[in-house]
């Protein structure tokens, strides 16, 4: 047992140790964004796409469905303009979503998507979307705001509705100038 | 066996404890410290323990009798932070520092000084945690996983000194934790190999390693909290571009190897004991080493299991499925070495060992209601209902609990070189054996029946099981209090014990006389 490290030796290498991983708990944010993103969980899988023409898919129709619903406390009415469309995968549909604030006071809001079935949210192509962009609407005021997506013809030939969710946060004390993170 | 230990205690007049309190504030003796650390184990043992009876008082009967819905919250968010980070984590870590040096042949622990900060951080940690419960505020309520955003949006104002008391006992565990591993690794008496250690000491340089692998993690997860609540980020908060279910992943990162840091000493515990009292040796003493390295490794990559029904794809639930499938493997290797130690062997059943027995037997339930939670599908019928409640229960109270009782009994007469009272002990151990039994056997019940855990009130159909699992309650919690008058009269009372203590104990902390002197081991062992 000659060869044995002092101590000290042992307590600063396993210091060290319990540092590291600190540092991995934080780590493991950009790492669930990175799983998410690869398995399009979470409506993770946002990017914009440039809208091109695809080959479209006229063998069948996906049943989209559009849910609209609130966070907690968020006080705004959202709603879409239709429950449900239908679409040939690679065929570019616009819908629109109805907001207004009711509050007497300016609110800034974020909508997060979330896609079910989770398979096929990598499949959803949006070249334009409310999610992408923090919305802001003045005391009373009402909009509508676009959506303009696709489903690639490589869907899974088992997936044959699509439910789209929006989400709407109060944003107000996260205003940003840019887009946050989820649209990114 | 060594004789070296007659000649140690020749030291003792001259270097006996400090009088007075300032010893006990000042003192970097081990034994003062694990001597510390199990009354503070102890006294939380008793806090938690009163939070449990309140709960099961006003679980008696269906409908709001007793204690308001807000207060009930409360209660269960405390008695299982109290009950994890201030009975159990400590008691085991109390254990650690009394024996530890005595196992393996060395004067101290390494780093003595660190060691009284160490436990010096509990109490301020817990009195920071427990006197929430006077503010305005009330104490934390939203359970002791604290998930986002119930613990961030919706949290009391009490968090605050949630998170901090959090970030102490972290501290403290990571403290103690290096300690332990630098006595094993630095400190060995020559000739005490690695493979030579008794399974106590394995299991906690194991529990060691987790404990730095993972508090940090909690303390990293109590962090974000903290910013998210004060400095405006959003790490969990969604309109921020945060995600809640991101909270759950870090939080059970740690919890999952935290449940294992619960009972990996305990599995060292109780595999000193049954040899001693089955008159054999730890029959697998190498398996027994492999397999807890393997539940360890396991244990960091079955953390998901806890959230099978928040939404995970399909092949991370067949994986987390079978990765948590295959933690039965290990484990069965020590529960079927246990038995074999048993078999043929010339058993007799003292307290400590009746203890060991019933935790075999328990723990082992335990863990089959484990393996029926492991399964996913199945798993989202059980989630968040009495059943759950039933299994972890099983493995920490019965489980890890006993264990630590058996270990108290075992070497009480080692520390304070007296016997307990064998006939009071046994009626602690059959009371508690009972009252442990009739609380959490029929919460299997109501639980697979869909009774949800975590709610003050509950359908009429579990009012005559509930009923019963109250008194169990009362019948444990209560024997714990005999437990506390048989330790004080073996202090006071009991009969000298010899410096062997067992009949054919073997291991270098029985060469001791009775009670271990104040400095042992000064001079290191010789072991063959």
């Amino acid at each position: 047992m000659s060869s044995r490290p002092s101590v000290a030796k042992t307590a600063v290498k396993h210091v060290t140790i319990a540092i590291l991983m600190f540092g991995f708990g934080f780590a493991m944010i950009p790492l669930y964004d990175v799983f998410c993103e690869v398995t399009g969980l979470n409506g993770k899988v946002q990017a914009a796409v440039v809208k091109t023409a695809m080959e479209i898919d006229r063998s069948r129709s996906i049943k989209v469905q559009l849910v609209a619903s609130n966070n907690a406390e968020m006080p705004w009415r959202f709603s879409p303009l239709q429950n449900e469309i239908a679409l040939h995968p690679g065929d570019w549909k616009q819908v629109g979503f109805w907001v207004s604030n009711v509050t007497d006071q300016d609110m800034v809001s974020q909508s997060v998507p979330s896609i079910t079935p989770a398979r096929a949210a990598r499949y959803v192509k949006k070249s334009e979307c409310f999610c992408f962009e923090q919305q802001t609407l003045a005391s009373g005021e009402s909009k509508v705001m676009n959506l303009v997506f696709t489903i690639s013809p490589d869907l899974p030939e088992d997936i044959r509705t699509v439910t789209m969710v929006y989400t709407l946060f109060d944003a107000t004390d996260f205003a940003t100038s840019q887009v946050v993170a989820t649209s990114e | 066996m060594m004789t070296s230990a007659t000649t140690l205690h020749e030291d003792h007049g001259h270097h006996g404890p400090a009088k007075g309190l300032m010893r006990w504030v000042l003192t970097t003796n081990h034994k003062d410290i694990g001597t510390l650390y199990l009354w503070f184990a102890f006294t939380m043992l008793l806090i938690g323990g009163s939070m449990a009876l309140i709960i099961r008082l006003e679980l008696f009967q269906p409908g709001m009798q007793l204690i308001e819905p807000e207060f009930f919250n409360q209660m269960t968010t405390m008695h299982g932070l109290v009950m994890v980070f201030g009975a159990i984590m400590p008691a085991f870590v109390g254990m650690a520092n009394w024996l530890v040096p005595m196992m393996v042949g060395a004067p101290d622990m390494a780093l003595p000084r660190m060691n009284n900060l160490s436990f010096w951080i509990l109490p301020f940690a817990f009195g920071m945690l427990i006197l929430t419960l006077f503010s305005e505020a009330g104490a934390p309520n939203f359970g002791w996983t604290f998930y986002a955003p119930l613990s961030t949006t919706y949290a009391p104002s009490s968090v605050t000194y949630f998170i901090f008391g959090v970030h102490l006992m972290g501290i403290s565990s990571i403290m103690g934790a290096i300690n332990i591993i630098a006595t094993i690794l630095n400190l060995r008496a020559p000739g005490m190999t690695l493979m030579k250690m008794p399974l106590f000491v394995w299991t906690w340089l194991i529990t060691a390693y987790l404990l730095i692998a993972v508090m940090p993690v909690l303390a990293g997860v109590v962090t974000m909290m903290l910013m998210d609540i004060h400095f405006g980020t959003s790490f969990f908060n969604a309109a921020g571009g945060g995600d809640p279910v991101l909270f759950q992943h870090v939080f059970w990162f740690f919890g999952h190897p935290e449940v294992y840091i619960m009972i990996l000493p305990a599995f060292g515990i109780v595999s000193q004991i049954i040899p001693t009292f089955a008159r054999k040796p730890l029959f697998g003493y190498s398996s027994m080493v492999y397999a807890t390295a393997s539940i360890a490794f396991l244990s960091f990559i079955v953390w998901a299991h806890h959230m099978f029904t928040v939404g995970l794809p399909l092949a991370t639930e067949l994986f987390f499925m079978y990765a948590t499938m295959l933690i039965a493997i290990p484990t069965g290797v020590k529960v079927f070495n246990w038995v074999s130690t048993m078999f043929n062997g010339s058993m007799t059943f003292e307290t400590p060992m009746l203890f060991a027995v019933a935790f075999v037997i328990l723990f082992t339930i335990g863990g089959f209601s484990g393996l029926m939670l492991a399964i996913a599908p199945a798993d989202f019928q059980y989630h968040d209902t009495y059943f759950v409640v039933a299994h972890f229960h099983y493995v920490l109270v019965p489980g890890a609990l006993f264990a630590i009782i058996a270990g108290v009994y075992y070497w009480i007469p080692k520390w304070c070189g007296r016997y307990y009272n064998e006939t009071l002990g046994k009626w602690h151990f059959w009371l508690s054996f009972v009252g442990v039994n009739v609380t959490f056997f029929p919460m299997h019940f109501v639980g697979l029946a869909g009774m949800p855990r975590r709610i003050p009130d509950y359908a009429l159909q579990f009012a005559d099981f509930n009923a019963v699992a109250s008194i169990g309650a009362f019948i444990f919690g209560l024997s714990q209090i005999l437990f506390l008058y048989i330790v004080i009269d073996a202090i006071r009372n009991g009969k000298k014990a010899t410096d062997e203590v067992w009949e054919g104990t073997e291991g270098l902390e029985w060469t001791l006389p009775s009670p271990a002197p104040y400095h042992s081991f000064s001079e290191p062992p010789e072991v063959k």
